[in-house]
């Protein structure tokens, strides 16, 4: 076939394979930032155990609530334990908790919201109820309850949010998956004789998936901050495990006299939040500005 | 026995009072090896009619009655399995929106030998030989590289060249194209059907072409049906429909298309007056009676139902207000009027 003008007018394709840096390059700056931030934080909490100066329940008897220095970069608490090394293990464990109960039901919540959205009818009926029912309940009371019933510990956490959270995802996905099912690719797979489940699966879930992995951003701010208020309230990681809110709850009788204890941790939850949150955004906006999908 | 044929076709969804009629009794019939363009406009069922053969008429439409025959076996009586089999071998089907129809998530290349391996049951490395080959045979230059793009990547006319290489990947004997230039410029227009015919030439497939541009239809067609409040009013060859045209729906049709003069002045030509008839209208007799010029009181008792003239030619109207006159004589007669 000779090269018609208009095949000779339309742009070359760009280069497939674009550097790593170039890749970054393209991210919107509120998102370069927020992964600046996630990154600097990740890091710390994977390597904590090589980055920290001491264990995370390393007692100190002859250095209790020192302010910080450059011995111990956060202070001391009351039993004179580096608040330093317990955040940057606080955090790893909370970074772990938090992607565990984000992720692990994310794609069992989306499927079936898709399959809800793609066939409509009972099935559509059946989801769309329970979600509501789960949606109504108020969350926390929820994970207290399941506290209740397995006692105290990371348990309740693990086991209550999926149960609440995989609603609001499966109706994310509905949502989306009623609009994708009226797209004529969607229409075209009948045509071609695929057969429904690689409609849905090959078809019908990468294009819905993407609403949710914004939602899922400021979902896991969500948990973090859950998993922090629930150890802070004494429902979830138990002490003397270090926990960024169970490191804030054992400082805050101190707050007037050994300040650090409380507030430098709390201020690497506000901080990491936020790095999530610049993600989530910059990322939405940019899906926004493309006309959606 | 043709290829296609389709016998009394209803197509209706339920309305709040009663069923609402799309398709009113379709009778059509594709040969092997033809081009059968389906002309009207939107909103007369001709999209709907395409869909039919597939099965794919969207809910809660549903076909009433009529019959649909593919090779003569009943498509319509067709279980599951086979369904999907004549959907995946037998018919390929592309569409308007070329962005559309492909899968924003997958590369292009993936979306082609996606269809190899399902359908053809070929390996990983196998498809992708083919899908480069197809890819080639449509036209794109450069196949290697655009086959690793993704469909926003590529224009319009490039996106409908991968349809029509995934629709015509398991050799299908019948093509439905559903306005397939319609989305694309002019230029890119013409390339397309130029693919298509060649397609056609090299395949043998017939194909049955949905538009509501006669030029596109007198460029790729052999033989045509003109449509109109879901029904066919008019069919015969190409040139005879277009020179002497008997149904007046067919002719305010050609009339109403723009053409320049000897000095490239645009000539406005003869619009038609009033709206294609909505769903719930009931219209006895004719359904083009009440926009029709040469309407007669009889004209609210004709059946609507096609007419032999000549040879090939069939046309649904009893009047005739045109017969023996050539286009030009006729449309002359029209423009005076209008």
């Amino acid at each position: 076939m000779s090269a018609t003008p208009a095949d000779i007018a339309a742009p070359l394709p760009r280069p497939r394979r674009r550097s790593a840096l170039a890749f970054v390059k393209a991210w919107p700056t509120s998102v370069k930032v927020g992964a600046g931030i996630v990154g600097v934080l990740t890091l710390a909490a994977i390597f904590a155990p090589l980055i920290a100066p001491y264990g995370p329940n390393a007692i100190d008897p002859f250095a209790l609530l020192q302010s910080p220095s450059s011995q111990h970069l956060f202070g001391t608490d009351d039993t004179g334990r580096d608040v330093f090394s317990r955040t940057l293990y606080g955090l790893r464990l909370d970074i772990v908790l938090c992607l565990l109960v984000t992720y692990v039901p994310l794609p069992f919540a989306v499927l079936v919201g898709a399959i809800a959205g793609y066939f409509g009818g009972w099935i559509d009926q059946v989801v769309s109820r329970l979600a509501d029912i789960m949606i109504s309940f108020p969350f926390i009371i929820l994970v207290m309850a399941i506290v209740a019933i397995v006692g105290p510990g990371v348990e309740g956490f693990l086991i209550g949010v999926p149960i609440a959270a995989w609603a609001l995802y499966a109706r994310l996905a509905r949502a989306e998956m009623l609009v994708v099912r009226e797209q004529p690719y969607m229409m075209a797979t009948t045509a071609l004789g695929y057969s429904k489940t690689r409609a849905i699966l090959k078809h019908g879930l990468p294009n819905v998936l993407r609403p949710c992995l914004v939602y899922s951003t400021i979902d896991l701010i969500g948990n973090l901050i859950l998993l922090a208020g629930l150890s802070y309230l004494g429902f979830g990681v138990q002490p003397p495990t270090a926990e960024l809110g169970s490191i804030i709850a054992g400082g805050q009788g101190y707050l007037l006299t050994a300040w650090w204890i409380a507030t430098l941790p709390g201020l690497v939850l506000v901080l990491f939040g936020v790095g999530i949150g610049l993600i989530g955004e910059g990322f939405s906006d940019r899906g926004l500005e493309r006309g959606g999908r | 026995m043709s290829l296609l044929e389709i016998e009394d076709l209803r197509i209706e969804f339920p309305g709040e009072e009663g069923q609402l009629v799309a398709v009113k009794g379709v009778d059509l019939a594709v040969e092997q090896g033809e081009v059968l363009g389906l002309v009207g406009e939107s909103g007369s069922g001709k999209s709907l009619t395409c869909r039919a053969v597939m099965q794919m008429v969207p809910e809660p439409g549903a076909i009433s009655a009529g019959a649909i025959r593919f090779d003569g076996e009943d498509v319509l009586s067709l279980g599951k399995s086979k369904l999907r089999d004549f959907r995946a071998h037998s018919v390929g089907m592309i569409y308007q929106n070329p962005f559309g129809s492909l899968n924003p998530t997958m590369r292009v290349g993936a979306q082609i030998a996606e269809t190899l391996k399902v359908n053809r049951g070929m390996k990983r490395d196998a498809a992708k030989k083919e899908a480069l080959a197809l890819l080639e045979r449509v036209g794109i230059e450069d196949p290697e590289h655009r086959m690793r793009a993704y469909p926003h990547e590529l224009s319009g006319g490039m996106c409908q060249r991968v349809m029509i290489a995934i629709a015509t990947a398991s050799s299908p004997r019948l093509m439905l194209a559903d306005e397939p230039t319609t989305a694309l410029d002019v230029t890119t227009q013409a390339q397309i059907l130029k693919l298509l015919a060649r397609m056609r030439a090299e395949e043998g497939m017939a194909m049955l072409l949905v538009s509501h541009d006669f030029g596109v239809i007198a460029q790729a067609c052999d033989r045509v049906a003109v449509m109109y409040g879901g029904h066919i009013v008019e069919t015969g060859p190409v040139e005879t429909i277009y020179h002497e045209p008997e149904h007046p729906y067919t002719r305010a049709l050609l009339n109403s298309v723009p053409e320049l003069d000897s000095a490239g002045n645009v000539q406005r030509r003869a619009a038609l007056a009033g709206h294609p008839p909505e769903l719930a209208d009931v219209i006895p007799g004719c359904v083009f009676a009440p926009r029709c010029a040469h309407a007669k009181p009889e004209c609210e008792a004709v059946s609507m139902k096609l007419q032999e003239l000549r040879g090939d030619h069939a046309t649904a109207c009893p009047v005739r207000p045109f017969a023996g006159a050539g286009a030009d004589g006729g449309s002359k007669a029209e423009r005076i009027e209008a």
